[in-house]
């Protein structure tokens, strides 16, 4: 499939770009093209877990939730609901305040929506399917999650108000709390797997559902997602939205588009983080029916690709977390900042520490199932 | 082998382009009618009181400097992970002993109550 596209674009470019610059021309355009199939449907994803969110706490509060808006005439049960909304606010004015640092207040949308997007470089999909296939790709995800407090502080800082400011500052120190936890939990995870590339870390885990590191690895499993859960400012982790107390935080001087920018980036956050919870502890796109199912079940013609691991797993252990964020939001009430901070700080990193003790000992032990 | 890295690059590129692009669409969709009342800060209703950039509690200073020292131990862990069956016993211990040394240090500010929050 990717040779032929290859033929055409070569067939193509080479009557326009002189030669010598073919092969890189066609090179990009490749990688473009793997990058739209690949946001796309990220971004389709995105629009409809707001209307998840929003039917699913509907659900568990007895009501309905969005139902009215379809498309042509039809309701099709408020499924146009996020067009509209996007179309909506599109259309808003952007206000910029007058105190505020103008540069500074416009880049930070864009700062907080690329690395949640860009982290999706090595996020394997498939077996041998994966966009880039680089050695460092846990590290590049680390990288690329703790760039997005960038995007907070800068616009709390140059909104130039209190409540912004004050959001900011809340929501910068939560995140770097949870950034130790979260990244004594990834050591814990490369310790297990001996690599730090995304796709040899699922295939560490394969053998059966037993040998998915949320097992040996549960304690990590728990803090990463917690963790992740207080990264990306959900609730119960959200006082730096804190509506009743700050009315909305880092956000509150913006509309229109620079506003739906930070919506998309949480939620595109929301995305990755379940995604990554998925690779990294419940082996990814590997099938739960390997090691249960005799071999032969998996080279039946069509079941056998179902029953057998592929991206259908992968999405589906997502779409779990993702419900699990929802859940969360539904289920619990806003912690305090104290608490907040006792959990992050003298919970989450003394057990990370003393487990990363145990699996460093157990991997050297070379203990089985897991580690050999 | 850098080359794996490229797409990478275009990512970001797109990445950011596309912030740009959402931006600028509804900056030229959207119509612009500023007035003084709009685009003052927002302060409950009130005139702003002073500048916004008001001194701010010491300890968020704090919990920066104690992320510098433990995203550094993160930053020493990662590597060593990624080589432990290679580098013996030795190589095992050495970590300890390291890890041993932070526990003390986070045991002592742990003590000196740099991690409350009352």
């Amino acid at each position: 499939m990717l040779e032929m596209i290859r033929q055409m674009l070569n067939a193509t470019v080479g009557q326009i770009v002189p030669a010598a610059w073919q092969a890189q021309t066609v090179e990009v355009m490749l990688i473009v093209m793997q990058i739209t199939i690949i946001l796309t449907p990220l971004m389709l994803c995105v629009a409809y877990m707001v209307y998840a969110e929003r039917k699913v706490i509907g659900s568990i509060q007895g009501r309905i939730g969005p139902n009215r808006v379809g498309a042509f005439g039809y309701r099709l049960a408020g499924l146009g609901q996020p067009i509209a909304d996007a179309l909506k606010l599109i259309l808003k004015e952007i206000i910029i305040p007058t105190g505020s640092n103008k540069f500074l207040f416009v880049i930070a949308p864009i700062l907080s929506m690329a690395p949640a997007v860009a982290a999706w470089a090595v996020i394997p999909f498939a077996a041998d399917t994966v966009l880039a296939d680089i050695n460092a790709g846990l590290l590049y995800v680390l990288a690329l999650t703790s760039l997005a407090v960038y995007g907070v502080i800068i616009a709390g800082w140059a909104s130039n108000s209190k409540y912004a400011f004050l959001g900011a500052m809340r929501s910068a120190a939560q995140i770097v709390a949870y950034e130790i936890a979260m990244g004594f939990a990834l050591v814990g995870v490369v310790v297990a797997a001996g690599s730090l590339n995304l796709g040899q870390i699922i295939n560490a885990q394969s053998g059966s559902l037993l040998h998915w590191y949320w097992l040996p690895l549960l304690p990590f499993f728990v803090v990463y997602f917690i963790s992740g859960v207080a990264e990306t400012n959900r609730a119960p982790f959200d006082v730096a939205e804190g509506e009743s107390e700050i009315v909305a935080g880092f956000h509150v001087e913006y509309s229109g588009m620079a506003f739906s920018l930070f919506f998309l980036a949480e939620y595109a956050n929301i995305i990755l983080i379940s995604v990554l919870s998925a690779v990294l502890f419940l082996g990814g796109w590997l099938s739960p029916f390997e090691g249960v199912l005799p071999k032969s079940a998996f080279t039946l013609p069509v079941i056998g690709s179902v029953l057998g691991g592929g991206i259908h797993w992968l999405l589906l252990k997502t779409s779990l977390f993702i419900f699990v964020f929802l859940w969360l939001r539904a289920t619990f009430p806003r912690y305090r900042y104290d608490q907040i901070m006792r959990l992050g700080w003298k919970v989450f990193i003394p057990i990370t520490l003393v487990w990363l003790v145990v699996i460093a000992t157990l991997a050297k032990l070379q203990i089985t199932p897991w580690f050999n | 082998m850098l080359s794996n890295y490229l797409p990478i690059l275009i990512f970001l590129i797109i990445g950011l382009l596309m912030g740009v692009v959402m931006l600028a669409l509804g900056f030229i969709l959207s119509p612009r009618r500023p007035d003084a009342e709009k685009q003052s800060p927002y302060e409950c209703g009130f005139e702003a009181f002073e500048d916004a950039r008001m001194q701010f509690d010491v300890r968020y200073y704090l919990v920066a400097i104690l992320f510098i020292i433990f995203d550094l131990e993160i930053a020493f862990l990662f590597p060593w992970g990624v080589v432990l069956d290679q580098i013996g016993w030795a190589g095992f211990w050495a970590m300890m002993v390291f890890l041993g040394l932070l526990t003390v240090g986070f045991v002592y500010e742990w003590k000196k109550g740099a991690l409350e929050w009352e």
